[in-house]
């Protein structure tokens, strides 16, 4: 047991911190938090800078354009720019979810095609799971595939996709064989978002943001070289996506919330409220949370570090990340008192709490609700009989 | 960064567990506790044998034997002596020690270095002690006690054998450890830190004992799941086992949750203490909120989850849910606790 950078980790930390203080604007550290989301525009470029820099895709084969790192590095560059609120790569679907799907399932040509350009920016990658009759029972998707001489023609629409408005490309799910029920009978594919018959029409959320969106597909032809694995096989596949959105994000939400935990030191000082012993006690407790966080990530990290797949414990992190995150921005907006209505330039922070308070709303219902979680914990960690 | 306990240290963990589970019993324990002591003496020859005694253990292996005897509930002195004396002598002792520190004004380790009604006086070569000591952990069942007290030139601390009189058990809620007020008058004493040196010994008493009492709140806290899930796997009503209905799965399934944080904050404690990490302090103050509520409150939940079984007097779950107590009000709350991180992370 060793907590301590290794001689090379220390080194890339050092070098991090030094790119990152040239890469970011000298005021970075001083200005007030970005509310919501970056203009896409800007969030493109500065992926492009980091995956110029060697950052995106570290632990990535370098084969295709990976650092081929230890997964340590990952979660050393999630620290340093989590805790000071660096812009997210504009392609987290694709470094989180496809791009691992890819490297696992995939064929060479998809790998080829696929993996550089998730890493540079130049693709962006979008989910197709949900539907307007599935949500938490994922198996009951109806989108329908049918094979049409070297294409599928696909019919159905998906719901709750980030990012689908901007994205090139989809990790789609469909029912390839209606004669098939629940886990069988799924074809997992690589949707070209560009084809005729995909309609994005985006949602807006309770923060006002248009971050997902509905897709309606008519008739849309996916060539069969777009199938990841084999038709009928969509089950396994999402749930490796699944398994990788849930396991090596943990580091990623942790590393936000040690970002809006300084925030709220900082609010907590800017308002005169440091010296309350009630909010010391909350504060406290909510750091202790953190902590408990940060460590039961690094224990997470051992694991996955001796046997290459994220365990089930990721849906530990995913809803205790979820929940604290919650108490952590509406106590933010309990501080600012009666301006916590003040969303706008004569808002404390001109409205990032509140943003970050109605968006943590999300939290405990995106990439599984806080009560599939809490079955998969029952059920699979813990043993108890199934709820049904 | 490597969070994992070497193959040696689990080796430990899988024979103290299987020692414990074979050898020590719910049975035992539970005879232990309600015994006239409190405690099975020729348990210290048994834990000798299995090398819990041994010079030669490191604070991650005390980590891993202080979670075992948690999960088992061991009622003996061998925490005290591990966690309070050891850290004092510079190694662990092969007899039953404590260590008396609390007083009315100073009852926790950090301000018991400051001043002390204790005193110690030289009395030719030898020392003698005067004065009083509350809430004794193990006093009545150790060999010696190491005592803090002032001389001139400030605080020390001196070792004394149990006196004949003066040693007052006292009524405690977890029968499992108990405490007793000590009472010195002119009891003979060898030096074992000069004057002016107990406060240093004392921090790192502090850090040793509370990073171990995390540990022990994290076996304690595993038992109280490992009871609870076994009966919701068991116990059937309305023709359905009750592990398969939410509101008990889902209660289950947060003190999981709840336990993977406070077992990663521990097992980062006893780390910090052992490798004397500039942030041990943060770190073993962490772990004692989470460790110490989170064996609490698995232990409330056991007994809901139980139902009026675990209710009972003859349920062990309530010797768990004591220890749990106990653990949580050692030298601080979890509201002073908090206190300190805040000064941490806003002053």
């Amino acid at each position: 047991m060793d907590f301590r950078d290794t001689t090379d980790e220390a080194e890339f930390r050092a070098r991090l911190r030094d790119w990152l203080a040239e890469a970011l604007p000298a005021d970075w550290a001083q200005r007030p938090p970005h509310v919501g989301h970056l203009p896409v525009e800007e969030r493109r470029a500065w992926s492009h800078r980091l995956f110029e820099a060697g950052y995106v895709g570290l632990t990535w084969p370098t084969e295709y354009g990976g650092g081929g790192k230890p997964y340590t590095y990952q979660a050393i560059f999630l620290e340093e720019t989590g805790r000071i609120g660096v812009p997210e790569h504009v392609g987290v679907i694709g470094l989180g979810m496809a791009g691992p799907t890819i490297t696992i399932h995939g064929t060479d040509s998809q790998r080829k095609q696929h993996l550089g350009a998730i890493l540079s920016g130049d693709t962006i990658f979008c989910q197709g799971f949900s539907e307007p009759g599935s949500g938490s029972d994922l198996a009951s998707v109806s989108t329908r595939a049918e094979l049409d001489g070297d294409s599928y023609v696909v019919n159905g629409q998906k719901v709750w996709s980030s990012w689908a408005h901007i994205a090139d490309h989809c990790i789609l799910l469909t029912r390839s064989d209606p004669a098939e029920r629940g886990h069988r009978g799924l074809t997992y594919f690589l949707l070209d978002m560009h084809s005729p018959g995909v309609e994005v029409r985006p949602l807006r959320q309770i923060t006002g943001d248009p971050e997902f969106n509905e897709i309606f597909l008519s008739d849309v032809r996916i060539p069969v070289e777009d199938v990841v694995d084999v038709p009928g096989n969509g089950w396994n596949v999402a749930m490796t996506t699944l398994l990788h959105e849930r396991g090596t994000l943990g580091i990623a939400l942790t590393s936000q919330l040690d970002g809006n935990m300084a925030r709220l030191l900082e609010t907590a000082k800017a308002i005169g409220v440091a010296g309350d012993p009630v909010v010391r006690d909350r504060i406290a407790g909510l750091y202790v949370e953190l902590e408990g966080l940060r460590y039961t990530n690094f224990r997470s990290l051992t694991t996955l570090m001796k046997t290459g797949v994220p365990g089930p414990e990721g849906s530990v992190a995913k809803l205790c990340w979820s929940e604290t995150n919650q108490r952590l921005t509406s106590f933010a907006l309990e501080l600012l008192g009666a301006d916590a209505q003040l969303d706008g330039d004569g808002g404390f922070w001109t409205g990032f709490w509140q943003f970050q308070q109605l968006r943590s709303r999300g939290n405990t219902i995106e990439a599984g609700t806080s009560e599939v979680l809490r079955n998969i914990i029952a059920e699979r960690l813990v043993g108890l009989p199934r709820s049904r | 960064m490597d969070f994992a306990f070497s193959e040696e240290q689990e080796m430990l963990r899988a024979a103290a567990r299987s020692w414990l589970k074979a050898q020590y019993p719910a049975d035992r324990m539970v005879s232990a506790a309600d015994s006239e002591r409190g405690w099975d003496p020729r348990s210290w020859q048994e834990l000798d044998s299995l090398g819990w005694l041994d010079p030669g253990l490191g604070m991650l292996e005390y980590a891993v034997l202080a979670e075992e005897a948690g999960y088992a509930l061991y009622a003996g002195p061998w925490w005290s002596t591990a966690a309070l004396a050891a850290p004092v002598l510079g190694a662990m002792p092969d007899q039953p020690t404590t260590l008396a520190w609390a007083e009315p004004g100073t009852p926790d380790l950090r301000s018991a270095g400051r001043s002390s009604t204790m005193t110690a006086t030289r009395a030719g070569e030898a020392w003698e002690l005067t004065g009083s000591k509350l809430r004794v952990p193990d006093l009545a069942i150790a060999d010696s006690v190491l005592v803090v007290a002032g001389a001139e030139g400030g605080s020390g601390i001196w070792q004394t054998q149990l006196p004949e009189h003066g040693v007052t058990p006292l009524s405690t809620m977890d029968t499992t450890r108990r405490l007793a007020g000590l009472r010195l008058d002119s009891a003979a004493a060898t030096m074992v830190i000069e004057p002016g040196e107990a406060s240093d010994v004392l921090v790192r008493v502090r850090r040793r004992s509370v990073a171990l009492l995390s540990c022990e709140a994290v076996g304690i806290a595993q038992r109280a799941l490992d009871l609870c899930s076994a009966h919701a796997k068991e116990r059937i009503q309305f023709g359905r086992p009750i592990g398969s209905y939410q509101g008990v799965s889902h209660r289950v399934a947060d003190v999981y949750t709840a336990l993977q944080l406070s077992r990663s904050l521990a097992y980062w404690a006893a780390w910090a203490v052992d490798a004397d990490a500039p942030d041990v302090d943060h770190a073993v103050t962490v772990a004692a909120v989470s460790a110490g509520e989170g064996a609490v409150r698995a232990c409330e939940s056991a007994i809901q989850v139980m139902g009026g079984i675990g209710f009972t007097w003859d349920h062990p779950v309530h010797r768990s849910y004591k220890r749990a107590q106990w653990i949580a009000a050692f030298d601080g709350t979890a509201r002073s606790r908090r206190a300190e991180v805040a000064a941490a992370l806003l002053d």
